[in-house]
């Protein structure tokens, strides 16, 4: 495990936007080196431009009023002080495909949508502990000034914090001060109707551009500096019921992104752009069409609005170039009726190569679904060094199903399942170790009652790996609905559930948690129960802390090991975004948003 | 050049004249008005949308009013209808058409297909009401000691839910659960705009740090404090990491009235004041 330290004296970390990723955060590393501009990100071109920019800087300031009287100052921490100013008014680096490979080496910043592409939500960050963190205070506060509910994870790189936020805005902040540098709005057509809000969880980042999935089923690129379109392409007719809300993943020189639409009967696909042009590279179809393989697993015509939208972010093994990404509900939703079969890939795990799209193994989480329970939970990549494991290259995913799946991500095996939260639908397994739906658990005209309900045992809130701990922290709830089924004709762009559900009302009150769940065994080794569901995202830092947030407005940090909370703010508004760690000028902060506003904290 | 400002400018006036003369044309007048089909159409996409208030078969659920009533609070015309069904209720929990953050929005055609649908299932002679609204007002404030705890019209205690609005808003069948059961489904107490379920009329009891024992109904909650109002109306802002002890009961501070306590005739009479001010 590679910690950061932060005892450097605060000038190298001041440089170390730029320079940190070059040497990174090796402790007790000497002075930066002086070609700081061969940093990887730098063409040759803007490199002789920076340095020839940096001559002429050095030169004014040797001979600059400032100097006047001290011109004893080392020339080693005159250097410092002009690279710090250099960086911090001038350039920053560009976030390239290496950078996210090696994420880990740089926890100052938060790259990719979970944090690194194993999707962990941990962050080496350390200086907010469980020692420091009863002093963690609130240092900035960005109101978007805008309704509805914030779901978006910041990206940060080199001291700018870029956001999301309703209605398709994307902003690039200071990430010390909250002060905006550029705000983005796509204008939305007046007709969308996406299901759940306009809401959109992040973008990606890649070069000298952030992308952004919108509601109307763009996807574009913003240039990093300014937010302006350098590009922009409609992947889909959002008048059939296709958007995005999706943090889209770069890998390599691609944007990869999945669509949303599970309630309107569209035919989900996870595309892949050129992150240059926007020239779409390829298309995955997560509904098979006549003569691929799986479209037996659809009746009749149904596959054409078959649904399994992949609308939240996959993973990414650099290893084996395989991008995991997983996938939602067949349509529609709660009435199996018609689509007799498995209903492949909805509800799956997709290992997909990288540079062509091509399906390298698929995991079907809930077969035939017919409550709504999307599997398009973040698949997180773990990987077990101890003996005795029954697989070393490992991914866990808390289904929304109430089961927390351990896969081997090499060949695609179920390894285990195991109930996490109030599961009634299953009570067997098939040969394979995956659990089995009862017949009895089908929705019917009058209705009846099924746990976990809708929503799921979790949703979209994204979990985190701890591997300190070696624990998986997952937001969980308890709830039970009555589903029933309707007939609905399917109609081009109109809800398409064939369902309802309700709140059973003899039913216990709904209860939300934080799970601590130990992947060896998936046996629960904490919980945290909230005073109701949240939809808030975990965290996990080396701090030894867990942070979450709730439906109340709290912003928690909980000890890692035992799920104790250490310390709360109120933030008035409820969460249903995942917070992130980042670090500027040698400071750790933490990042959530919270009503309609994004929040940092950090240590007085 | 100003010419053709102004031109424009005109032209723009008038086409948004129109589009809000024809856009107020088609939210005037259901198209679907009696249509048997449509009445079936709008019945599924009743259950998707509105069911989990209102209850199957628009007779009301234990949040929402019973819709098969002719005598509505909030409408009368089909038009008012479908303008609260898109915009929802300032003040009640009833969102605005495809808000409630779960669910797709209607189009107005769903919109109108509901309207006739629960146009189809209205019970057009209203049942005579059972009990007696003076007597029942005289019991409220009087014997049955409902005011102890409950307000109506300004009058009253604070300790339980205001009821001015329950008989516009509740089955006739809801309002006699809830006195007969008060613990089988607690009543909403606040609602904040970003939070997904409101506070219950839950009771809280805890021991302070002093050794004070306090029992009362939470205001709200959160993990980390609690605001209680006691029977006295007193109200205690707690940290819960400050107290000895702290226990939450869905056992509600509202006696439960058994039919020996509070006589089926009585409660019918309470029930037709509550509607009586609930229809004002």
């Amino acid at each position: 495990m590679r910690r950061c330290s932060f005892d450097d004296g605060g000038l190298r970390s001041r440089v170390g936007s730029a320079a940190a990723f070059e040497q990174p955060w090796k402790s007790g590393a000497s002075a930066p080196r002086k070609d700081v501009f061969r940093a990887s990100g730098f063409s040759p071109r803007s490199r002789q431009r920076l340095k020839a920019a940096y001559s002429r800087l050095r030169a004014a300031a040797l001979k600059g009023p400032l100097f006047y009287g001290r011109a004893r100052v080392p020339v080693r921490i005159l250097n410092a002080l002009l690279l710090a100013a250099f960086f911090a008014t001038a350039a920053h680096a560009q976030v390239t495909f290496d950078r996210i490979v090696n994420s880990s080496k740089e926890p100052q910043n938060w790259l990719t949508y979970s944090g690194d592409y194993a999707g962990r939500r941990f962050s080496a960050l350390d200086q907010v502990n469980k020692k420091t963190v009863r002093s963690l205070v609130a240092k900035w506060v960005y109101q978007t000034a805008a309704t509805g509910k914030l779901e978006t994870t910041p990206l940060v790189a080199d001291g700018i914090l870029y956001a999301t936020a309703q209605d398709d805005r994307a902003l690039a902040l200071d990430a010390r001060t909250g002060r905006p540098t550029w705000m983005y709005q796509h204008p939305l057509p007046a007709d969308i109707r996406p299901c759940c809000g306009h809401v959109n969880r992040g973008l990606a980042i890649l070069g000298d551009k952030v992308f952004l999935g919108t509601l109307d089923a763009h996807v574009i690129a913003l240039d990093t500096k300014t937010g302006n379109v350098i590009w922009d392409v409609v992947a889909a007719d959002y008048r059939n019921g296709y958007s995005f809300t999706v943090a889209p993943l770069a890998v390599k020189n691609l944007v990869v992104i999945g669509v949303s639409g599970g309630e309107y009967g569209v035919r989900g696909f996870i595309d892949a752009y050129d992150a240059a042009t926007g020239e779409r590279k390829w298309r995955f179809y997560t509904v098979p069409g006549p003569g691929e393989p799986g479209h037996e697993t659809w009746e009749g015509d149904s596959w054409k609005v078959g649904g399994a939208p992949a609308w939240n972010t996959g993973t990414y093994d650099a290893a084996t170039n395989q991008i995991f990404w997983p996938t939602g509900n067949p349509a529609p939703s709660n009435r199996g009726e018609g689509r007799a079969g498995d209903n492949l890939y909805s509800n799956s795990l997709l290992a997909l190569n990288a540079d062509t799209g091509k399906l390298n193994w698929y995991f079907q989480f809930t077969k035939h679904d017919e409550h709504d329970w999307d599997a398009t939970q973040v698949p997180v990549m773990i990987d077990v060094e101890k003996p005795n494991s029954a697989g070393k290259h490992l991914i866990a995913q808390a289904n929304r199903n109430g089961f927390f799946y351990v896969i081997d991500r090499t060949s695609g095996r179920l390894i285990s399942a195991n109930a996490y939260g109030k599961t009634t639908w299953s009570d067997t397994k098939d040969a394979e170790g995956r659990p089995v739906a009862k017949k009895e658990a089908s929705p019917t005209l009058e209705g009846h009652t099924v746990c976990p309900g809708a929503l799921g045992t979790t949703n979209f809130m994204a979990p985190a790996f701890d591997p300190q701990t070696e624990l998986f922290y997952v937001t969980a709830r308890d709830q039970c609905d009555i589903f029933s089924t309707a007939p609905q004709p399917y109609e081009a762009g109109h809800a398409f559930y064939g369902s309802a559900y309700f709140p059973s009302e003899e039913a216990e009150p709904y209860r939300g948690f934080l799970k601590a769940i130990d992947p060896a065994t998936g046996e629960i080794k904490w919980t945290f129960e909230h005073t109701s569901p949240t939809w808030s995202g975990v965290l996990s830092t080396a701090g030894g802390l867990v942070f979450t947030g709730d439906a109340e407005g709290n912003f928690i940090a909980l000890d890692a090991a035992a799920g104790k909370p250490l310390w709360h703010f109120q933030m008035g508004g409820a969460v249903y975004a995942a917070p992130i760690a980042f670090a500027v000028d040698g400071k750790e902060y933490l990042a959530i948003a919270a009503g309609s506003a994004l929040y940092a904290f950090g240590l007085p | 050049m100003r010419n053709t400002f102004l031109r424009r400018f005109v032209s723009s006036l008038l086409l948004s004249c129109a589009m809000a003369a024809s856009s107020a044309a088609a939210d005037d007048r259901n198209p679907f008005a009696g249509d048997a089909r449509a009445a079936k159409a709008g019945e599924y996409e009743f259950r998707i949308n509105c069911a989990l208030c209102h209850g199957l078969g628009a007779r009301g659920g234990g949040r929402g009013p019973d819709l098969t009533r002719v005598q509505k609070k909030h409408v009368h015309s089909d038009a008012e209808m479908f303008q609260v069904i898109s915009n929802g209720i300032p003040g009640t929990v009833m969102p605005a058409n495809g808000t409630n953050g779960q669910g797709v929005g209607m189009t107005d055609e769903e919109i109108w297909q509901i309207i006739t649908y629960i146009r189809s299932v209205e019970v057009k002679a209203p049942a005579k009401p059972i009990g007696n609204a003076a007597h029942g007002k005289e019991l409220f404030y009087g014997d049955a000691n409902c005011s102890l705890c409950h307000m109506v019209e300004g009058k009253g205690g604070r300790v339980g839910p205001e009821l001015s609005a329950v008989g516009g808003s509740r089955t006739r069948e809801a309002i006699i659960d809830s006195v007969r059961n008060p613990s089988r489904r607690l009543a909403w107490g606040l609602t904040e705009s970003t939070k997904e379920f409101p506070q219950e009329y839950e009771t809280i009891t805890v021991v302070t740090a002093d050794g004070k024992e306090i029992k009362g109904v939470a205001l709200n909650e959160d993990s980390f404090s609690v605001q209680v109002m006691d029977s006295s109306e007193q109200i205690y802002l707690l940290d819960k990491d400050k107290l000895r002890s702290f226990k939450k009961s869905r056992e509600s501070m509202m006696p439960q009235y058994k039919p020996d306590t509070l006589s089926d005739k009585d409660l019918e009479d309470i029930v037709a004041y509550l509607i009586s001010v609930g229809a004002k």
